[in-house]
């Protein structure tokens, strides 16, 4: 296994166009830039499309055009051209097609900052766009994930019709780490059934749209989306588990502040604590069914994000007030030392935790007090 | 439609269209922009590799009418989908139709950079001064003192601004091909937006850039006039604030015979 | 095994870059590695820094708040980093940028005249180099040859005349490292 090292934002870059990427479409933005200029010299040296757009609205919808002919497109951005993107995100949900869509998180809102951040949890996997739909998104937490996952997004976004976003805090995407990049794929220009690509002598034309102007039409296609929802539910979760087997704590994190949480859960067991990680990979579809088995058995969760406590909602909404379920968050793109982690872990497992009181608003409450 | 033809056929419809009856007002001249478009694509013999990017606005349907294959964009961006679709299939003929409210406003920046960068499509524009889809607003192109349902005392330039030449900005623009401004107020103009729209698709045909042929049109039901008096306002009014005629013919398309 | 490395300094001392080969050599050797840069404006002139992490299992957090092993550059960077260094730790300090003595007794602060050096060598550039150089005196897991390796390995083509320097700055700050030198 031969191993190179990689920055992610340019491995995400490069595994896409392993994959067999036949357009990009971008705009720069800090902490994502990378991934554009790469592919600005990578896609024409191979004869494929590389458009740098006015705007990120610009970008989405040269996505959604390309996307209708059927081919292999993308485009990448970072927390605020992403809230640009989201019109032609929910068009392409609302049109059936695949598209594939990176996100190198930053901190927010607003113009926010460049350094690393998971705010965009909610916005990704609640779809962020207008209309009923859930995109496929993916977290991964380090380069050889990045390349995997991106890989994966294209594979999963024309299974299901679907966008299928990868989001990532920008220290994924700035680091550089030993990774295996996957073998080149031929470009493979799949004649879909859908596609509009012209008539070209061989069929009865198509068109590819979002109206639905009769609301019994539209209401078919909501249908059809959450049928196809349920599939991706049944097939695609995904997640990765440390040290559960014999854990009577269990934290749940993903992309880097589930990396972190790794070095304490790590620590914490050296000091004969029985702690356990559970990294959401797939964090829509959100890994319900293993939380659920999960708190069954165990006595309580720790969830630790770079938000304010976004992917905990999920988390709760499995445990189904079983056992506590406690949270610590960073926010603004501060990301949390292990230390920090560390604390949390003693703190849950020596203290009398309770079912009744708001994680978020406890973990607040902790947060004012300690400064 | 019928199998054989009588002797003295003068006018049926175009291959380009399919059966479906369109859904604009009486008197617009919306029918007729089709029209043209579906004629020129039939003679060019392109119907087979076109795809057409429809606008939203009163043309959004107008994905139904072409017997070609058809996306739907959202409200502006029809410039940047058939850039899209043109990047990754630079041998069919891709156009967009779009209206003053979808070209000349909120898709204003998808506009002006598909023509900057000299993206080998043609657009379609229809500038009827107004929205018509919602009732009948102000738009960019709307003329002062016009009143609208946004601009009930008419168009005040001093709060409102002034009406945009989307032709003769574009035209600025070393990536456009060929830009010019029509009328469809009388058969004669319209024989000669014919021709610009034919010259349009051939700019495409030919790799020669960007075109943009604007149609002064008639919104009888949202400007409150008959059919009639709509096309006398295009020419009274309409004519005399958007002037007609060839913006940017680039060097080998003034030569294209037809 | 894990060892955690800062370098900082101010950006143009070739930080970043330093901290890069560190992780070649580490990947080079079948270790678990990862970089992490600080990003953004602060890249433009101002202060930089990275963390280099080496492990022998899957990393966990990319940073660290209180590495064992760090190299300061300038002062600013001295300041910092000898206050949040762990106990036992090592810091590689530039003497050539800083005119005061360590703060701390509990850490092993090894000041090398990293300019001078890489000026004798005939290329100030290479100031970043004698200071990995030194850092591997503490980093026992990685050897001058690993880094010499890992340079010829991924330097790109236009750079590879530069090796013997690039080797001679490394040799010299390891050297440097072992004799004891007086604070400016």
């Amino acid at each position: 296994m031969t191993r190179e090292l990689w920055k992610g934002n340019e491995a995400i870059a490069e595994a896409s166009v392993r994959a067999g990427l036949e357009a990009y479409f971008g705009y720069p933005i800090t902490p994502q830039t990378e991934v554009l200029e790469y592919l600005s010299r990578r896609m024409p040296e191979l004869g494929r499309t590389f458009v740098q757009a006015e705007s990120e609205l610009g970008a989405i919808n040269m996505v959604y055009g390309a996307a209708c002919t059927g081919v292999r497109v993308m485009s990448s951005s970072s927390s605020p051209g992403v809230s640009l993107m989201m019109e032609g995100i929910s068009y392409i949900a609302g049109t059936e097609i695949p598209a594939v869509l990176i996100n190198v998180m930053r901190g927010g809102p607003g113009l926010g900052n460049i350094a690393p951040s998971q705010g965009d949890y909610n916005q990704a996997v609640r779809g962020g766009g207008h209309g009923d739909y859930q995109p496929i998104v993916l977290a991964p937490a380090s380069v050889q994930e990045a390349i995997d996952l991106t890989v994966l997004s294209f594979d999963l976004a024309e299974r299901y019709r679907s966008i299928c976003m990868v989001i990532l805090d920008g220290s994924v995407g700035q680091m550089m780490e030993p990774a295996q990049m996957p073998e080149m794929q031929p470009v493979q220009r799949k004649d879909w059934e859908w596609a509009t690509n012209a008539k070209m002598g061989k069929r009865e034309r198509r068109v590819l749209t979002s109206i639905y102007l009769d609301p019994i039409q539209e209401e078919k296609l909501n249908l059809r989306l959450i049928q196809r929802w349920k599939q991706i539910q049944a097939n695609e979760v995904r997640y990765k588990e440390y040290f559960l087997d014999d854990a009577e704590f269990v934290i749940v994190g993903f992309g880097t502040a589930g990396r972190v949480a790794l070095s304490a859960v790590r620590t914490a067991r050296q000091r004969g604590i029985k702690v356990g990680l559970l990294r959401p990979i797939t964090v829509s579809p959100f890994p319900h069914e293993v939380i659920d088995q999960l708190a069954g058995r165990v006595e309580a969760f720790l969830v630790t994000e770079m938000n304010s406590g976004q992917m905990l909602e999920d988390v709760r909404l499995a445990v189904k007030g079983r056992v506590p379920v406690e949270f610590y968050g960073r926010m603004g793109g501060v990301v949390p030392f292990t230390e920090e982690i560390l604390h949390e872990i003693e703190r849950i497992t020596t203290s009398k935790l309770s079912l009744d009181e708001n994680p978020r608003d406890a973990w607040f409450e902790r947060m004012m007090s300690s400064r | 439609m019928t199998t054989t033809a009588p002797e003295n056929l003068v006018y049926d419809r175009p291959e380009g269209f399919t059966d479906t009856p369109t859904h604009y007002c009486p008197g617009c001249t919306h029918g007729v922009a089709h029209r043209l478009v579906a004629e020129v694509l039939e003679e060019m013999g392109v119907l087979d590799k076109t795809i057409g990017v429809a606008p939203v606005g009163c043309a959004v349907f107008a994905y139904n009418y072409f017997d070609t294959d058809f996306v739907e964009a959202p409200h502006g961006r029809a410039p940047a989908m058939a850039t899209g679709i043109k990047r990754v299939l630079p041998d069919r003929i891709v156009f967009t139709y779009q209206g003053d409210g979808d070209l000349a406003s909120i898709g204003m920046g998808e506009i002006v950079h598909a023509a900057a960068r000299g993206e080998n499509l043609t657009v379609i524009f229809i500038n009827n001064a107004n929205y018509g889809m919602t009732g009948g607003q102000m738009a960019p192109t709307t003329l002062p003192g016009m009143k609208t349902t946004s601009s009930p005392n008419g168009r005040d330039v001093e709060t409102q601004g002034y009406p945009i030449r989307m032709a003769e900005m574009l035209s600025t623009l070393d990536g456009a091909g060929y830009v010019v401004r029509r009328s469809l107020h009388d058969p004669k103009n319209i024989r000669l937006a014919k021709k610009a729209i034919r010259l349009a698709f051939e700019t495409q045909a030919r790799g020669l850039g960007f075109s943009m042929v604007e149609l002064l049109s008639t919104c009888p039901t949202n400007w409150g006039m008959t059919p009639v008096n709509s096309l006398k306002f295009v020419e009274e009014h309409m004519v005399p604030a958007f002037p007609l005629g060839d913006y940017k013919v680039a060097a080998g398309i003034a030569q294209i015979k037809i | 095994m894990q060892k955690e490395i800062i370098i900082a300094g101010f950006g143009g001392q070739g930080v970043l870059f330093g901290g890069q080969v560190v992780a070649y050599a580490a990947m080079d050797t079948g270790k678990e590695v990862t970089w992490i840069p600080s990003y953004g404006p602060e890249m433009r002139g101002g202060t930089a820094n990275c963390t280099v992490v080496i492990a022998d299992d899957e990393i966990g957090s990319p940073l660290v708040k209180n590495p064992p092993l760090a190299i300061a550059l300038n002062l600013p960077s001295f300041d910092k980093y000898e206050e949040v260094l762990a106990p036992g730790g090592t810091l590689v300090v530039n003497k050539s940028m800083v005119d005061r003595d360590a703060k701390r007794d509990d850490i092993h602060v090894i000041f090398v005249p990293c300019n001078e050096i890489a000026e004798e060598i005939g290329d100030k550039r290479l100031m970043n180099m004698v200071a990995v150089g030194a850092l591997l005196s503490a980093l026992p897991e990685i050897s001058l040859k690993d880094v010499e390796k890992a340079l010829e390995g991924h330097l790109p083509a236009r750079h590879k005349h530069l090796l013997p320097k690039n080797y001679e700055a490394l040799k010299r700050g390891f050297e440097a490292a072992g004799e004891p030198v007086a604070a400016g």
